[in-house]
Formats: C-alpha cells, structure tokens, sequence
C-alpha cells in the first residue's frame, strides 16, 4: 500500500463529468472542523486513498456484509443485556413476575434471565434479536464462505484471508455455544453437561481438562462466569481482531470481481465509495437491523422460561443445540459405540472422534483447501477474476459434497425430530446415515461434477451457435431446424474469460529432479489429471470463426454435426493426446 | 508487461499457458465497458422527482415510527395480550419490535433506493496494484535490515541472540505455570472422592424426586417408572445439592420377573421384579427417563443411546459403550425401598483412567 | 352354640361351609388386596349389558370375545382383564381405539362413540378384572390450584414426563418409529387417565407413588402452560432450536438474499 495506484481521476474511459460547484450548507460547516482535525491528524492524506475507492456489484459480495453487520448487532445489543445479566450460580429463590416458575429454587443466572425477558420493556425483544442475530452471523460467515469457495477467490493472493475467515467460523462457533450457554436453563444446561461428558473422555487429559474448566465435578460453581468472560470478553476481542484485519486485506487487495465486458485482472470496475456504496452499504446495515429487530420481535426464540432451571436430573426430548453446533451434534448420534480398552485405560472413541474429530475435520479441511489446490494446479498467479463455478467442475463437486456430508451430520443431529415429524423409525434413520454421511458425498461429487460439465456444454453452444431463439424454421425440402441467434461480444467474452488449467501427463524423467521429487511431481500430475481431465476447453478463435462461418449458412441441413462437440469425437473436450513430453501440457489449440 | 499483467497470465516458470500466444488465452476480445444506459430517473425530471418522494416518504416515516415506539414503551400495559390469526402473542413486545424494526428497515431501504434510483450511476474503474510490493522497496528494505542487522552486532556475538530467545522462552513457563489452579486436580484420590462416589450407601431410602415421599414396594405395578433420588439428598443445598444429585439420580422400574432376564450375581439387588438403575447415561451424562414399559428399553433423548433394563441395562443402541450402572435394592422392615449399597462402578461417562472393560458385559452373570 | 353343634353333620354343613371360606376369603382379599381400585362401582347392570354388545362388535375380532385377548402375527389385541374402566376411557376416548389397523403405536383417531357408549364400554371392560377406574373429575379439574402448586407441577413435569413428551408438551420420539405423543390438545381427563394406565410404551405411574395431588399439578402445569399467549412472537413449533435454525435460514439469510438481489440489481433501463 505504499503508492496507491492510478487513482479513479486518471482513469480512462467511462467517467462522469462533474463540473466545480459552490460548496453546499453541509461542506461550509464542515470547513472548520475538517481543518481542526488535519492540522493535527491529517486526515486528508489518509482519506484520500478510499475517498472513491471503487467496489464491484454483485449481490453475493453482500453476504459477508450480513456477517459484518449480525456482528455489529450483536455488540450492541450484547452490550444491553449486559447491564442486566448476572454471571452467578448462587442459588436463589424465584420470585419474579412469571407465575410457572414462582417459588423454585434456580440460579441467579436464570432469574436474571427471566428479569430480563418479564420485567424489563423491550428486555426480550432485545435478547431476541442478539440470539437472533448469532444465528445470523454464524449462518452468513458460512454462506460467504461458500460464495467464496465456489467462485475460487480464496486463490492468490487472498489465501491467507480464507484463512482469516476459517478461524473467523470457528471461533464464532465457540462465541454462541458460550453465549447460550449464560442464562443456564434445562436445554442449555443438558448442552454443558454434555460438554462435560465430552471433555471427560478425552484420551488421556480427559478428567485433568474437566476439572479444569469446570474448577471441579460437574456441574460446579464457576462454569458460568467463565463462560461469560470467554462469551463478553476474550471471543470478541479475538473476532474484532480477525475482523479487522479480514477487511483490511480486502481493502488492500481491492475486492474480486465477476468476469464481464470491459473487466480484468488489472482493473476494479465498479461504483465508489463516497457516496454510492456509502449509501446501498449503509443502507444494508439498516436492512439487516432491521430486519433482525423484526425477527426478535415476531418470532420467539430460546424461551428459557418454558425450559425451566438447570437440574441435571431433567431433560426435554428434542434436545438439541443452536444449529451451527448441529454437524457434531449429529456425528455424536450417528456414531457406533466404539471404545477400547488398553492397559489399564479407556478410550473412548465414541465420543473423542465425533466430539473433536468432526471440527478438526471440517475446519481443518477448508484450512488447507486453497493450498492443496494451489498445488495441485502449481499456480502462481494472481487471481482478481471470479471463477464461474462451473468452470472448475471439480472444486465445485468437492464443495457441494463437503456440504452434503456435513448436511447428513446435520440430519443427524435432528434425528429424532426426523423421526417424529415424518413417521420413521429413529433407529433407521441412524443407521441409514452412518452409511449415507460417506456414499452421499459421493454420489453428490459425481452428480455435481456432470451438471458442471453438462453447463459448460451449454455455454459452448452458446459461444459455437449462439442462443436458441425458438424459432423453428423449415426449410424448402421439409426439414425442421431451430434459428440462432449470435451472442453479444460482451458474453461471448464473459464466457471464454475464465482460466484454464491443463491436465497433465506424468512425466518420464527430468534432469533437475531427484527421484523422489520426481515422484512427488508425478502425484501431483495424476492429481491435475483429476481435476481437470474433464473439463471442456474453451473453443479456438479458429474454431469460433469456422462455426460463424457455418452459422451463416444455417437453415440447411447440417449433415454430420453431431451437436455434441467440436472435434467429432461426440464428448466436447480434449483427449489427451499420446506421446507427450515431460512438459506435458495438452496443446491448446 | 507490467509485473501484474505477467502474473496474472502466467506462473514462475512452469506455465500451463502458452504466454508466447495470448490469444490462446482469450479465443475472443475484450469489448471494453459497457456503454451506460441511462435509468428512467436520468432523463425524465419527474420520475427523478417521484422517486425522490419515495425516499423522503421513507425517511420521513421513521420518526413517526420512532415516537411510536416511545408511546408504546411507556403507554401500554406490560401484561396485555393480543390473539391475531395464529399469533397470540404479548402486545407490547411485538409492537416495540414492530416500530423500531420497520423503522430501521425503512433507512435502509430509503437509503438504498436512494442510490439505485438517484445518484449517479456510471461504472468507474480503478486499476490493481501487484500484491507484491516494488521492487525498489524490497530492495531497500532488505538492505537496511542487513545493514541494521551488522550494527547490532548479534552476527558477530550469536550468544546475545540465542540468549535472549531462550530467555524469552523461559517466560512461557510461568505463564503457562500460572493456570495450574484452575480447577482441582483430578489425582486418583480426589477421583475417588468424586466422580466415583455418589452419596448413596447401605440402607438409604429410595424416594420420588421433588417430593421426596418414599417408595413402599409394594406400591409399584408392573409396568410402573419412578424418577427417584436418595433420601439423603435434601439435606444438601447449593453447588453441593447439584453436583450430588447429577450423580445420585435414579430410575426405579418394576417388570414382571418372568420377562427378565436377572444374573444370578444380581438375583438379590432386586426385589419381586424392582430394579433400581443409574438415570445418568453412560454416554455423556444425560438423565434418562424414556422407559418402554412393554420392551423394557430405555432411551436418553440427547444422543439415543438405548439401554435393555432387563437385561442388567446393557447398550443395545447407541452410542454408549458402557452398560448403565444398577443399584442394589431391598426393603427395610417397613416395606419401604432402601439401597443395599452404593453403586459399584461410577456412574456417568467413561473417562480414561478407569478400566471399564470389567464392568457388566453381554454375557455375564 | 348348641343349636349349630347339632346340626353339624347336616348335609347342608359343606355347602354353608364352603360359601362362609369363600366370604371370608373374598373379604380378606378386597381388604388386603394391593392399591387398585376396585372397579365394582363403576357401571350400573345396563350399561355393563350394553358395553357388552358393542364390545362384541367393536373389539371382539381383536381382543376376543371375553377381553381374553389374542395374539397372532396380524392381530395384536391383549388381554382387556385388569386394564380397568380407566385405559377404556382414555383409549376409545382420545380415538386410540378400535384400532383401523396394526401397526407400531395407536394414534390418536377422530373419536367413534358418544360419551354414553364409552361409558358402557368402560363399564363392561371394568368387570373383566379389577383395574383403576375412571377418575373423577375433582382430580383432574385445576380450578383452584395454587400457584406454588402450579410450579410444583411445572418441576414434578420436567422430571417425569418432559423426557419422552418435551419440555412444553410437544411430543417426542421413541425407538422403533413410535413416539410420545403432544399433549397441547389433550383434554385433563385423558392426561390423568394415561398416567394411572400407562397405555402401550408409556409408563404407569399409579395413585400410591405419584399422589393425585401431584398428578393435578402436573395438569393444572400443562394447562397453564398451554393458555398461555407467547411472550415473544410465534412459537416456531416449540421444537427448539431445529426449527429456529430452520427459520433463521429461511427468513434470515433468504430474506437477506432477497434484499441483496434487489440492492446490487441495476434496475430497469430507460433505452
């Protein structure tokens, strides 16, 4: 960030003129105080570079704004509930103004809650909408996560801020868990206990980190209070941390944008800050509010008083957790009851490998994504242009089998309500997903990764014939034929912009490699083969040219054109071709 | 070539793309921007004019929304209710909601029609700069740090660096020493004290739980669950009354003897078909009270784990991997059900330093 | 003394003796006999007569045409003797029964008979076998419950029934495709009745352990409970967090989607 780079006045072509105006009521006003402050922090120099910083438009780039702003919500109306919220266990007696609960003994922490949702005006609608909210944020970090993932802009040079956003989730996993945790009734409570069972069969530290974060045997005097420092203090300070430097590498790095006409990996095309995306960026955080206060006001949620007080000797069916915490809810279900015993241990892996093996699992693998593919393709360029998702078939086939696979956990983790609300069996769901949470993700890959295909076979007949017009044509000796119409440039560019990436053969032998290393590179050339052996090439300029030309004489019958592919050999993409060289990239034209 | 433009089209050497022939790249040109088409607002005055209505409509709402929301905190009943199709609802917290909610949203969205309709809307472009930085800066960056590094002389006298990293170390040892007290330690002998004993013993009552009336055997039909707990559990109060009872808890079940199975090392810890079993699962510590009187299965609702009470409450379903402990029973002189002793296994979730491998399996007697 | 001691070889003697042993005996086991009601008192002789005919109809093919019960591979009636005027009230009361056909758990049906014919029916079933008789009404009517008793009741729910029903009365799942059903539309009565009869998978928790004051405060709870308007909004289901989740998908981020469409979308062309 050294030397900003040509700056929006130098820019060329599209550019509205504005002619010098007087300065209006608001910018006379201003005058003073804008110089007061530069004298002494130069605030000019500073606001010049993001004054008309320019951002690209596209709906999905707002999600990770929902995220931004569920979390400004949050600190606000967290900062509320504070004011009335007490973090203690100590016993004491209802007393309040909700007659089902007059007179039970319960902790200070859920009378405090009930003081709060009963006693206090707006109380609950406040509560609401931070649980509300939470729901939100956790569910928008992983929507964005997945806009992220399916159009490749966690590649160069933004991994390190996919990286950012993983420990963003996670931590944003722990921060709710924590916080529903606080007003300590029955469905919250049963969610520590297991918690402590959990911890507990923990190979080898279990008994050591269940006294320890308890301070003792379960349920203890403490965990609530600590529980709301983490919820108030050590999470949000960790999430504004990774927040902060999140937006400041997006800012940095200038956002990514979609391929179209007129962009590339050179330029931002878009509209400026001052005012445009000030006003739809400011706009949204109102949207988002409100549509948070909304939701808090209509639609209950968490009703700890209909839960009752904590008593470990309680338990509601349909017990679950808050749905992020769903996939390892339903991993817990699903699991078989594996322990072993050696020597003169226990170990428990019917809960250690749900428990902590799922998180690590998933968080782990979308940690080392972005690197696993940047070896796999060896890219080392920079990538500014999204990529359409069904331009790399087998990323997006990963992605949408990661996303069943966690789904089936998902199931899992509602099983019994699966069972009650459409007549089955609790058993056989459980047992259908034990096997289902590994064959689905399979079939998923399979599917996802021909409906990829089959839409870059789309779009190829679209570049080749142009758009069908559904007009149908006949032709003087009787045959029935559609008329296409030729794309715009604009779209026939949009189409052919993204990257392609070759498949590989393995290479014989290479004179500045050892034979380990060749074999390394040998794997990561079956790997690329993977990933890109089926993916369509995009046409030649010849090849364009030539099916222009035979477009023009469109109408007669065209004998032999399978319509199925280019190159007559009815499958549309490029076989490899035999004797390539340690190069071995596939020719492309 | 400017160093984006050859980073953005090829990698360091070993390239997939033949960069010597861009138009293998991109088979089809560049059109460049869009020409822009003026909105309805650009050209016509009076839609420009309608749609500024809009948004000074929208906007104009919101303090009316706002002082709604102040009439309706103070002026109206905390207690009123309000039944509108299947919304039955507390009034003021809905209303509160509503007013504020609505308020917000039209901002947000004045705010934003405002930009889509009114303000200038013609594309501009910036241009990227490498994420590398200059050469010149690298340059002269790593040229300072060798020369700052000479003057510090650490090259020269290693031991003034490497002392002062294992200095800095070390202090890793009173930080991470200082969290020791956060909870006990679990030592064999605290275990004992705690997650292996309950406060059950000889001839302690069996009663309900809440009303702590006790249990005369007699009392139970076949068929019949109580939720019960030890009677000496009201003589706790506070964190000692809960940690007790999320040990103590127990389910008492009557089956007809006949449809059972009871080992004979069991024979006397039950009486005419009463069995008493430990309401804490096995799994991760839920209390258990889902008991099918016909298939005598019990199952905890938080993770489904199912466990046969007659048959000695062995897992059949699930994932736990521990049978449920049983609690010896009889009666006392006065019918009533008292324990014969304390449990003989922990109850509650496995944990590694306890061989369970012996507690009651499939097969046993 | 006399008089009896003379006649003590009279041919009567065994038959008189034999009827005073089996007086005894009857009175001795009324009195000794374990806490069940007995279900004497239920029904007059006419309405035994005309539970009688129905039962022919109604449940014989199932349970026999003396309550005897059968069991084969398609028909699962059990015996009716002991089950009491109770279980035939709250099962032919909530639909339950006649069961239209086998399978895993009765559901709740649209009732098939007037109050009268139950009552007959109940009377009828009650003389196969002693067995808790129908409550009265005393018993489950919460009018006048105080309001510690109410959140006794409220305790005394989460820990017997709240397990297999849920924390407000939703129902639950069981193994096997059964489930505890939702009590939100289920009249006191049948509340009362289900737990003194323990009706299929479900427990019986009888009079002598969960007193009929616990009982009442468990159902003047529910009752409570049920009437009660939301304090915060719609209820969602009163399924927990598996439905707010789901709303908070639907409505949260697919309302927010919406929005985000309309706020980047360039709008209609004036050209």
């Amino acid at each position: 960030m050294a030397r900003p780079a040509a700056t929006v006045s130098d820019a060329p072509a599209v550019q509205a003129d504005t002619p010098k105006q007087e300065l209006g009521p608001v910018f006379k006003l201003a005058a003073g105080p804008s110089e007061y402050l530069d004298q002494r922090l130069g605030i000019a120099k500073l606001s010049r570079p993001f004054i008309r910083k320019v951002f690209p438009d596209h709906w999905s780039f707002l999600l990770g704004e929902v995220a931004l702003y569920s979390f400004v919500v949050l600190l606000l109306t967290g900062v509320f509930l504070t004011i009335w919220y007490t973090p203690s266990m100590a016993e004491v007696e209802y007393d309040g103004s909700y007659q089902l609960l007059r007179g039970l003994s319960m902790s200070q922490s859920y009378e405090s809650a009930l003081h709060l949702s009963f006693d206090i005006r707006g109380g609950l609608l406040v509560r609401q909408i931070h649980h509300w909210a939470a729901m939100l944020f956790l569910a928008a970090m992983l929507a964005h996560s997945l806009r992220v993932f399916f159009t490749g802009a966690f590649r160069k040079p933004r991994e390190l801020n996919w990286l950012l956003g993983v420990a963003l989730i996670l931590t944003g996993l722990i921060e709710g868990f924590a916080g529903y945790s606080l007003p300590d009734d029955l469905l919250s409570g049963t969610g520590l206990r297991f918690v402590d069972g959990l911890v507990r069969s923990i190979p080898l530290i279990g008994t050591w980190a269940e006294f320890f974060v308890f301070g003792g045997e379960f349920p203890g005097d403490l965990i609530v209070a600590r529980l709301y420092m983490v919820h108030i203090l050590l999470l949000p300070a960790i999430i504004l941390g990774l927040i902060a430097a999140h937006l400041a590498l997006v800012v940095y790095l200038k956002h990514t944008q979609f391929p179209g006409p007129g962009r590339n990996e050179t330029n931002v095309v878009g509209y400026p800050i001052f005012p445009v995306y000030m006003a739809k960026a400011g706009g949204f955080f109102f949207i988002v509010f409100g549509v948070l206060v909304l939701m808090g006001a209509l639609m209950q949620i968490n009703p700890v008083w209909t839960y009752g007080p904590y008593n470990p000797a309680e338990v509601s069916a349909g017990s679950q957790p808050d749905w992020y915490m769903g996939f390892v809810e339903g991993a817990i279900r699903i699991m078989p009851n594996w322990e072993s015993h050696i020597g003169g241990t226990t170990w428990s892996w019917n809960v250690a490998i749900p428990g902590l093996g799922t998180m690590g699992l998933f968080f782990g693998l979308m940690a080392l994504y972005p690197f696993i593919e940047a070896w796999v393709t060896k890219d080392k360029a920079e990538h500014h242009i999204l990529e359409r998702p069904r331009n790399n078939p087998t990323r997006t086939a990963f992605g949408v089998a990661a996303m069943t696979a966690y789904g089936m956990l998902w199931i899992g983790g509602g099983n019994d309500l699966v069972a009650t609300q459409f007549h089955v069996s609790l058993n056989a769901v459980t047992y259908f997903l034990r096997v289902a949470v590994f064959v689905m993700p399979v079939i998923a890959f399979m599917a996802t990764k021909r409906i990829c295909i089959g839409l870059q076979r789309s779009d190829e007949e679209r570049l080749l014939h142009g758009a069908e017009t559904g007009i149908i044509e006949r032709d003087p000796s009787g045959a029935y034929s559609e008329r296409h119409t030729p794309i715009s440039q604009g779209e026939a560019w949009t189409l052919t912009q993204h990257r392609q990436y070759a498949a590989l053969m393995p290479a014989e032998s290479d004179p500045d490699l050892t034979e380990g290393q060749l074999q390394r590179e040998n794997l990561r050339r079956r790997a690329s083969r993977f990933y890109f052996i089926d993916t369509l090439r995009k046409p030649t300029r010849a090849e364009l040219e030539a099916a222009q030309h035979h477009g023009d004489g469109h109408g007669e019958i065209e004998g032999g054109h399978d319509g199925n592919g280019h190159d007559g050999n009815g499958n549309g993409h490029h076989s490899i071709e035999a004797g390539a060289t340690t190069s071995g990239s596939i020719p492309s034209q | 070539m400017t160093d984006l433009e050859r980073s953005a089209s090829a990698g360091d050497g070993h390239t997939d793309i033949d960069v010597a022939n861009p138009e293998s790249q991109y088979p089809v040109a560049d059109p460049g921007h869009p020409e822009h088409l003026p909105r309805l607002t650009d050209i016509d005055e009076k839609a420009a004019d309608r749609a500024t209505r809009q948004v000074a409509t929208m906007f104009s709402l919101v303090p009316v929304l706002a002082i709604g929301f102040a009439v309706v905190y103070f002026g109206l009943s905390r207690t009123m209710y309000v039944d509108f199709g299947f919304l039955h609802v507390n009034l003021q917290h809905v209303l509160l909601g509503t007013t504020a909610g609505l308020a917000l949203l039209l901002i947000g969205v004045g705010a934003v029609q405002w930009a889509r309709q009114l303000m200038d809307d013609h594309e501009m472009v910036d241009y990227r700069h490498s994420a590398t930085s200059d050469r010149d800066d690298r340059e002269y960056v790593v040229r300072e740090l060798q020369k700052g590094t000479e003057e510090s002389k650490v090259t020269r006298r290693k031991v003034l660096g490497r002392s002062l990293i294992a200095a800095l170390a070390a202090m890793g040892i009173p930080l991470i020493v200082s969290f020791a007290d956060l909870g006990p330690w679990p030592t064999k002998k605290r275990r004992a004290a705690t997650i292996e004993t309950t406060i059950w013993s000889e001839g302690v009552r069996l009663v309900n739980d809440i009303t702590y009336v006790p249990i005369k055997a007699s009392d139970l039909e076949i068929g019949q669950l109580v939720n019960g707990q030890p009677e000496n559990l009201k003589e706790l109060e506070g964190t000692e009354f809960q940690q007790a009872r999320a040990k103590s808890s127990i389910i008492i079940v009557r089956m007809d003897p006949r449809t059972i199975r009871i080992p004979a090392s069991r024979q006397d810890w039950q009486v005419g078909g009463i069995l008493c079993y430990s309401k804490i699962c096995t799994h991760v510590g839920c209390p258990i009270s889902l008991w099918e009187q016909q298939t005598h299965h019990l199952l905890c609702p938080c993770h489904q784990s199912t466990f046969d009470l007659g048959n000695s409450g062995l897992v059949i379903f699930g994932p736990a991997a521990r049978a449920l402990p049983q609690l010896p029973i009889t009666v006392d002189a006065e019918g009533y059900l008292v324990a014969r002793s304390g449990f003989t296994v922990p109850v509650g979730p496995s944990y590694f330093e306890r061989d369970s491998r012996n507690d009651f399996q499939e097969g046993d007697n | 003394m006399a008089f009896l001691a003379a006649r003590r070889r009279h041919p009567a003697t065994r038959a008189l003796l034999l009827l005073l042993a089996l007086f005894i005996m009857g009175v001795l086991s009324t009195l000794l006999a374990p806490g069940q009601q007995s279900s004497a008192d239920t029904g007059t002789s006419q309405q035994v007569a005309q539970g009688k005919a129905l039962f022919a109809v109604q449940c014989a093919s199932c349970h026999g045409l003396n309550g005897e019960g059968q069991v084969t591979s398609t028909i699962q009636g059990p015996p009716l003797a002991g089950v009491g005027a109770a279980s035939v009230e709250f099962q032919v009361g909530t639909g339950r029964m006649p069961l239209a056909k086998s399978e895993v758990q009765a559901p709740v049906h649209p009732v098939r008979f007037n109050e009268t014919e139950i009552a007959a029916l109940a009377a009828y079933v009650a003389t196969l076998g002693p067995g808790p008789a129908i409550p009265n009404p005393e018993q489950y009517d919460t009018a006048g419950v105080s309001e510690e008793d109410v959140a006794r009741g409220g305790e005394l729910f989460r820990t017997n029934c709240s397990a297999c029903h849920n924390y407000e009365g939703g129902g639950g799942a069981l193994p096997g495709g059964k489930y505890a059903p939702s009590l939100k539309d289920t009249s006191n009565i049948h509340i009362y009745e289900a737990m003194v009869t323990g009706p299929q998978q479900m427990p019986v928790f009888n009079d002598d352990v969960l007193r009929p004051e616990d009982k009442k405060a468990i159902i003047a709870y529910l009752d409570d409970l049920h009437s009660r308007p939301n304090q915060g909004g719609l209820d969602l289901g009163g399924l927990g967090p598996v439905s707010e989740g789901l709303w908070a998908w639907i409505i949260g981020i697919g309302g927010l989607v919406v929005f985000a469409v309309w706020i980047a979308s360039k709008g209609v062309k004036a050209k």
